[in-house]
């Protein structure tokens, strides 16, 4: 591990000019992703500011009846909170699908959305790596590749995002609230990571000293049911093969009113399933309309050597989860 | 878990030997004071960490160590240029450091040393190494063009071998399947990675190892660094778990020996989990063709098994994955055979039931296929087909219950209740099978010696010294070798004090191939009966008479595993629902430990059913999961209702302490179980594993 310098940033705007006076800084909150790059030389920070202390520990409510999410909660501490689980039941699904129970308890939700792909490749430093070293190659591409992107790659990375809470913040239409050199912003969950294109190095549209301190969640749909299902090789502690997130409000006339669907594991961000959603709002919400709606929107996916039962996967994956929340009793108001 | 039977019957006994008596070692364990390789350093202890090759073929032209050597607390960067010379191992895969070439991927080309493990880990990450590369070939194939037939397959067993004219019986068989199975190579991957601290002190050398033997340890470093047994020491008295991969020795051990000669400071290596799939050893891939002739009745007329697999270039490891084919069914013409290829791969070796675990799988399988095809209950079909004698040796088997074991488990399981017919059984989204398989391991067991000595008998302190140098991997050893002392003597348990794990004790095997307690207690079992016998104070015997001149028979010990299992009708997932083996493995010693063992083993052969699976990439070389978020074991909330029996056993042909060995059985049927169970639920075979949702899921 390269020696580094540390310091305990004081308040959030104070780690915000901490970083800008430091060349080659990183943040560190959980330390469940970076510090193990670190010891692999992935990573390989001159300075690091711990932002876990600072007072982002936070679930409030918002005036519009949202909810506004300090980035230092725990990913424990959030899947168990009370208006979490009622509210946004998708949400808590999809932390309490990821890692380990020790992880999610050091875990934060600004770090969850930073963690690095788990690319085998991108984690060893004697393999050619564009997100790790641009311009050197894709190992994956044409190495083992099975559990790699089947949608929105490009030449040069084939990674998948591995949040799954991310996945389920995309679904419900988040919003990341930042703070930076250059003034503060908030951008869409589901903008919020990129697809490789020419530049894999770039996971997310955070510029440089740009540091997480919330994550908003809009009051959900009236009426809407929501899940999240994750497709993984063993019961615990795997990353997705394929998951997706649904936010789903039906009309008493049994036609969808609002449908939100995002996919993990099958790209290098949380997959808005745009024109699945598109084909569903106003139809009919039955098993051949999701079915239907699903492969429309699989059908730009370009699986690679050993990953095509992603795209059945994603696609069962999607059409049990909507027909399952379409087949939910509504909730007794009040409950 | 339940409780089981056997335990409870025990309980109430008044005999040591077969008490559940608890981990001599537990208490050490849990209050952390029970150390390990790593966890022994010497005064001014250094730090070692190897460069693996970043080529899969090749040889190394330049090490460039300036950028290493120049940070703060940089010792030495060991290369084949300045490491000190070796002796050639019986295993050229220790023979590191010596020569510029590179046979795959990972291989070792240097070592770093400093002063702390992050100054160490950072130098290794400063060498600068070149290469010469040349081709390479990691791909394993049916037809590929270097494949030839070994003599000998691992363990000794002949390469190839024929009973009865196999053509003839199989071209006049009625029903006829040939069937392809597929295995991907898998890790031990132990809890506790391989590592070790090496101190020399004068002329002597002490190692602190993560071994399954220390005497085998102090064998090869004699042979490497030229010197006497008696000029080494290696402990290893606390081992988190080998599965194999520790049962010689491994890299580690001969790096730190070297890195402490060369720089005069005890020097301590520590592989990181990502290090281990290169260099300690997997499971070969096999890729198994079974072809069986079968009669209307079920009865076996024809039974072919041949095993295709891969070894690297440093040496020949030949998977004996047909040789249970030579034992588990009559047929009037049989032929098993291995053909193999030595690819630019990392060096496979032991893993748990090396052999048994791949080629039952294979062998299970296709007898649930032959039921299936003859609608014959697949308990039926194994019964009719139990051999009088072993079908490739023709010896007696010494004892055989499989046929007690099928029936109990049927029993115990439920399966008189089971439809036969696949593909029909739902609970909500989730497809549901049963299914079951055999299991058999042989009885192995080796020469060893043993003390011990009557102490004081003034009830201060234990009545008796045992001192082996067995080794307790995690399994329970030392607690039943006092066992098997206690119970020899005739007092109580804590009356016996046990020494093990360390080669400046008797002589001993190494604890592999289900043989450790076999052969270390009857050493034991020797010297504690000569005691009494003779009324002395010490005693140290040697037991390689009394092994050879076992009598000639079959030793085998034989189980069968029951395997419930869920599968998800919208992605694929299998989850197991109930595991259930009952086996028949001579005398059991320890109940609890014994328990822990079965169940260990059933556990690791879930994983190489459903979830564990290596992959070579073709480009680079090398393995691709390299840590546990990569390669599956299973979980906790995979296994959620496993249980083990066993039957009582008694065979007058084995070791007078009358264990079969229980290590390894465990692994053995349970991947056929469940792959049986799997094609119970969704009416498809896949003939490959881990039975993961790419295979499963529905299309």
């Amino acid at each position: 591990m390269k020696p580094f310098t540390f310091e305990r940033a004081t308040s959030p705007e104070q780690a915000v000019s901490a970083f800008a006076a430091q060349p080659h800084a990183r943040f560190l909150a959980g330390g469940t992703n970076l510090v193990d790059l670190m010891k692999l030389g992935v990573e390989t920070p001159a300075h690091l500011i711990d932002v876990s202390k600072l007072p982002l520990n936070d679930i409030e409510p918002t005036p519009e009846g949202g909810l506004r999410v300090g980035a230092n909660v725990r990913n424990s501490d959030l899947a168990a909170h009370t208006a979490v689980c009622r509210d946004y039941p998708a949400l808590a699904q999809a932390l309490l699908s990821g890692a380990s129970g020790q992880l999610r308890n050091l875990a934060t939700t600004g770090g969850n959305l930073l963690q690095r792909t788990r690319c085998p490749y991108f984690q060893d430093l004697t393999a050619p790596c564009n997100k790790r070293e641009p311009g050197a190659g894709c190992s994956a591409r044409e190495g083992v590749n099975r559990d790699m992107a089947v949608l929105g790659h490009s030449e040069h990375c084939v990674a998948t995002h591995p949040s799954d809470m991310a996945v389920a913040l995309a679904a419900y239409d988040a919003e990341v609230e930042l703070l930076g050199p250059e003034g503060d912003r908030t951008v869409p969950a589901a903008d919020f990571h990129r697809l490789p294109g020419d530049s894999p190095e770039r996971d997310t549209v955070l510029r440089p000293g740009e540091l997480i301190s919330h994550v908003t969640l809009p009051p959900p749909p009236p009426g809407a049911r929501a899940a999240y299902r994750k497709a993984r090789d063993r019961a615990s502690y795997a990353f997705a093969l394929a998951s997706a997130a649904a936010v789903l409000a039906l009309d008493g006339d049994g036609t969808v009113r609002h449908a939100a669907l995002a996919f993990g594991g099958v790209a290098h961000r949380p997959w808005r399933a745009r024109t699945a959603e598109e084909m569903l709002i106003g139809s009919r919400a039955d098993a051949e309309t999701f079915a239907r709606a699903a492969d429309a929107e699989l059908a730009v996916a370009r699986p690679l050597s050993d990953n095509a039962f992603k795209v059945p996967l994603a696609r069962n994956v999607a059409v049990h989860l909507l027909t399952t929340l379409a087949e939910t009793p509504d909730r007794p108001a009040g409950s | 878990m339940a409780v089981d039977d056997t335990t409870r019957t025990d309980r109430t006994t008044e005999r040591v030997l077969g008490s559940p008596a608890l981990r001599r070692e537990g208490r050490a364990k849990v209050t952390g004071t029970a150390r390990y390789a790593a966890e022994h350093t010497p005064p001014d202890c250094a730090y070692g960490w190897p460069v693996a090759a970043a080529v899969p073929h090749g040889s190394v032209t330049g090490v460039d160590a300036a950028d290493a050597m120049a940070l703060p607390g940089a010792l030495a960067v060991l290369t084949h240029e300045n490491a000190p010379r070796l002796g050639e191992p019986d295993d050229p895969t220790l023979h590191l450091l010596q020569t510029p070439r590179v046979p795959h991927r990972g291989w070792y080309v240097a070592l770093a040393v400093g002063e702390t493990l992050q100054t160490a880990r950072e130098m290794a990450q400063a060498v600068r190494v070149s290469y010469d590369e040349e081709p390479h070939d990691v791909r394993l194939t049916d037809d590929h063009p270097g494949l030839y037939h070994p003599e000998q397959a691992n363990g000794g067993y002949p390469g190839d071998r024929e009973t009865g004219d196999f053509d003839a019986e199989y071209a006049a068989a009625p029903h006829r399947l040939d069937l392809t199975y597929t295995l991907s190579p898998l890790h031990n991957h132990p809890m506790e990675p391989h590592a070790a601290t090496a101190v020399w002190e004068g002329g002597h050398l002490i190692a602190y190892d993560s071994s399954q033997g220390a005497t085998p340890v102090s064998e090869t470093l004699a042979t490497m660094f030229g010197l006497d047994p008696k000029q080494i020491t290696v402990v290893a008295e606390h081992v988190g778990g080998g599965f194999g991969s520790k049962g010689t020795p491994r890299p580690p051990v001969v790096l730190a020996a070297m890195g402490a000669k060369h720089t005069s400071r005890p020097v301590k290596v520590m592989l990181p989990r990502r290090e281990l799939p290169s260099v300690v050893g997997h499971r070969a891939p096999t890729i198994q063709r079974l072809r069986i002739g079968a009669r209307d009745d079920g009865t076996l007329a024809a039974l072919g098994h041949e095993v295709t697999t891969h070894t690297s270039t440093v040496k020949e490891f030949v998977e004996q994955a047909a040789v249970p084919s030579r034992v588990m069914y009559g047929a009037d013409g049989i032929r098993t055979g291995h053909r193999v290829v030595a690819l630019d791969v990392p060096t496979p070796s032991w893993m748990r039931a090396p052999g048994d675990a791949s080629g039952m799988y294979a062998l299970e399988c296709a007898m649930d296929e032959v039921a299936t095809a003859l609608d014959l209950d697949p308990i039926e079909l194994r019964l009719r087909n139990i051999p009088e004698r072993e079908p490739d040796s023709g010896k007696p088997f010494s004892s055989h219950h499989l046929a007690d074991c099928l029936r109990e488990g049927a029993r115990r399981f439920g399966w008189e209740r089971r439809d036969p017919r696949p593909g029909t059984r739902r609970d909500g989204d989730l497809l549901l099978g049963t299914g079951v398989a055999a299991s058999t391991y042989p009885v192995l067991v080796a020469p060893s010696t043993a003390s011990v000595q009557a102490l004081r008998a003034d009830g201060s302190g234990p009545a008796y010294h045992v001192r082996v140098n067995a080794t307790d991997i995690g399994t329970g050893a030392r607690t039943v070798l006092a066992q098997i002392a206690a119970d020899q003597l005739g007092v109580p348990l804590d009356a016996v004090r046990i020494d093990v794990g360390s080669s400046d004790l008797p002589t001993a095997p190494l604890a592999g191939g289900s043989s450790g307690t076999a052969s270390w207690g009857w050493a034991v079992h020797k010297a504690c009966r000569e005691l009494r016998e003779s009324g002395g104070s010490i005693v140290t015997v040697d037991t390689t008479t009394d092994v050879q001149a076992q009598e000639e028979y079959a030793r085998h010990a034989f189980g069968a595993v029951f395997a419930e299992v869920s599968a998800d009708a919208f992605t694929g997932e299998v989850r197991v629902r109930r595991l259930l083996g009952v086996f028949a493995a001579g005398r059991i010693l320890n109940a609890r430990t014994a328990r822990s063992q079965f169940i260990g083993g059933m556990t690791m052969g879930l994983g190489m059913a459903l979830t564990e699976h290596s992959s070579l990439d073709t480009r680079l070389g090398g393995f691709v999961e390299k840590d546990l978020a990569g390669y599956h074991v299973p979980t906790h909330a995979d296994v959620p209702d496993i249980d083990a029996h066993w039957i009582e056993e008694h065979d007058p042909h084995l070791n007078p302490v009358g264990g079969k060995g229980i290590g390894e059985i465990g692994i053995v049927g349970t991947p056929a179980a469940i792959a049986n169970a799997v094609h119970h639920a969704t009416g498809r075979r896949h003939r490959q594993l881990p039975l993961t949702p790419d295979l499963v899921v529905p299309r």
